[in-house]
């Protein structure tokens, strides 16, 4: 029993152990999304998350324990960010035809998506620091990260906040476009990738093609937009409240 | 596969120390999205390993937000004091973003019909 005790507290102390439960959990999460033949609310990311904290709270692990190991695989949303840059480039010529509506709709769909969510958020009574982790939320999580970071918000509360608008987009996205009689698919895809990211873009690929392509081009657009544009308007607002 | 590991590290390092010398409200990594797109266009091609590095990186994209999603453990009692203007503000604004988006991607495509962008495809 010592023994076992003394392999724990070594494991517990290496990077190793928080590393390793993560690709566990993500690919039990990934088994069982692929399993329910990818139902929108089965969300891999989701499960990992309330497995993993499930497990840690079980472990009396503190986060910042689990983060040391965690943290080989956070350090790659940089790269990858960097690497958005790839699909972007793979629709230049969709891009190029289209390029006014685009750039206007994913402007006015950053906008929305920013002041919608503080706005109802604060009539509702939330606090500042929910605010302004709310405020990038539609954002990919790499981008929406950083910009929650320079905003004074608080970066986790924003990945978790952008999960959970990616599950909604997922779910709602198809019966509001219906709802709204809007049958361009070039149109309902930069919805769902403006709205819902990467995992409105995986959802809009299975649905059809050319959704697919202009999801994965919005959710890149609307990065950059959103990164420019919300530090902008948060010292607006922050200038004209004062 | 290496180069192209580096050159994406190489261009998230040029992102952040533009962002940071320039005081820009962009985080570096997006800065360095942008050059790697800058880039693309001068080259006038995507270089078949950059496309390996990058589909391997974005295939697992969602992955990486695992790690930063866990850390809403250390706000759970915040999560739990507001859960109602969450997810009030997550649900409705979601749709919202949907319909805007939307109505204006078509509205413009329709005044651009008549100059030849139609709506079919």
């Amino acid at each position: 029993m010592s023994d076992l005790q003394d392999i724990w507290v070594y494991l517990a102390a290496s990077p190793l152990l928080g590393l390793t439960v993560t690709l566990l959990a993500y690919q039990g999460g990934l088994w069982l999304y692929e399993r329910s033949r990818r139902h929108p609310l089965l969300n891999p990311v989701l499960l990992a998350v309330l497995a993993l904290v499930a497990l840690l709270h079980l472990t009396g692990t503190d986060y910042r324990t689990y983060f040391e190991g965690a943290q080989f695989v956070h350090f790659l949303l940089g790269p990858a960010t960097v690497a958005l840059a790839i699909p972007l480039y793979r629709q230049i010529h969709a891009l190029r035809r289209s390029l006014a509506a685009v750039l206007v709709a994913i402007v006015c769909g950053s906008l929305t998506a920013a002041a919608s969510a503080v706005g109802i958020a604060w009539a509702l009574g939330a606090s500042r620091e929910v605010l302004l982790s709310l405020a990038p939320k539609s954002v990919t999580s790499p981008i929406a990260m950083g910009i929650a970071e320079q905003l004074g918000g608080v970066p986790s509360l924003t990945a978790v906040f952008v999960i959970l608008t990616g599950i909604t987009g997922a779910v709602l996205g198809t019966w509001t476009l219906n709802a709204l009689r809007v049958r361009d698919w070039r149109a309902r895809g930069l919805a769902v990738g403006v709205a819902a990211h990467g995992i409105g873009t995986a959802r809009a690929l299975q649905v059809n093609e050319v959704a697919g392509a202009f999801a994965g081009l919005a959710m890149g657009l609307n990065g950059v937009a959103t990164a420019v544009l919300l530090p902008l308007a948060a010292q607006a607002v922050l200038y004209l409240a004062r | 596969m290496l180069a192209y590991l580096t050159l994406l590290l190489v261009c998230q390092l040029i992102g952040e120390v533009i962002a940071r010398l320039a005081g820009l409200p962009v985080p570096g990594p997006v800065l360095g999205m942008v050059i790697l797109f800058a880039g693309l266009l001068l080259n006038g091609g995507l270089p078949d390993g950059l496309e390996k590095v990058g589909g391997a990186l974005l295939e697992h994209l969602s992955l990486l937000f695992v790690p930063a999603g866990v850390g809403v453990m250390t706000h759970l009692s915040l999560v739990r004091a507001e859960w109602v203007p969450i997810t009030a503000a997550l649900l409705a604004s979601t749709v919202i973003t949907i319909a805007v988006t939307a109505l204006v991607m078509r509205g413009i495509e329709r005044l651009g019909a008549g100059a030849g962008a139609g709506d079919e495809r």
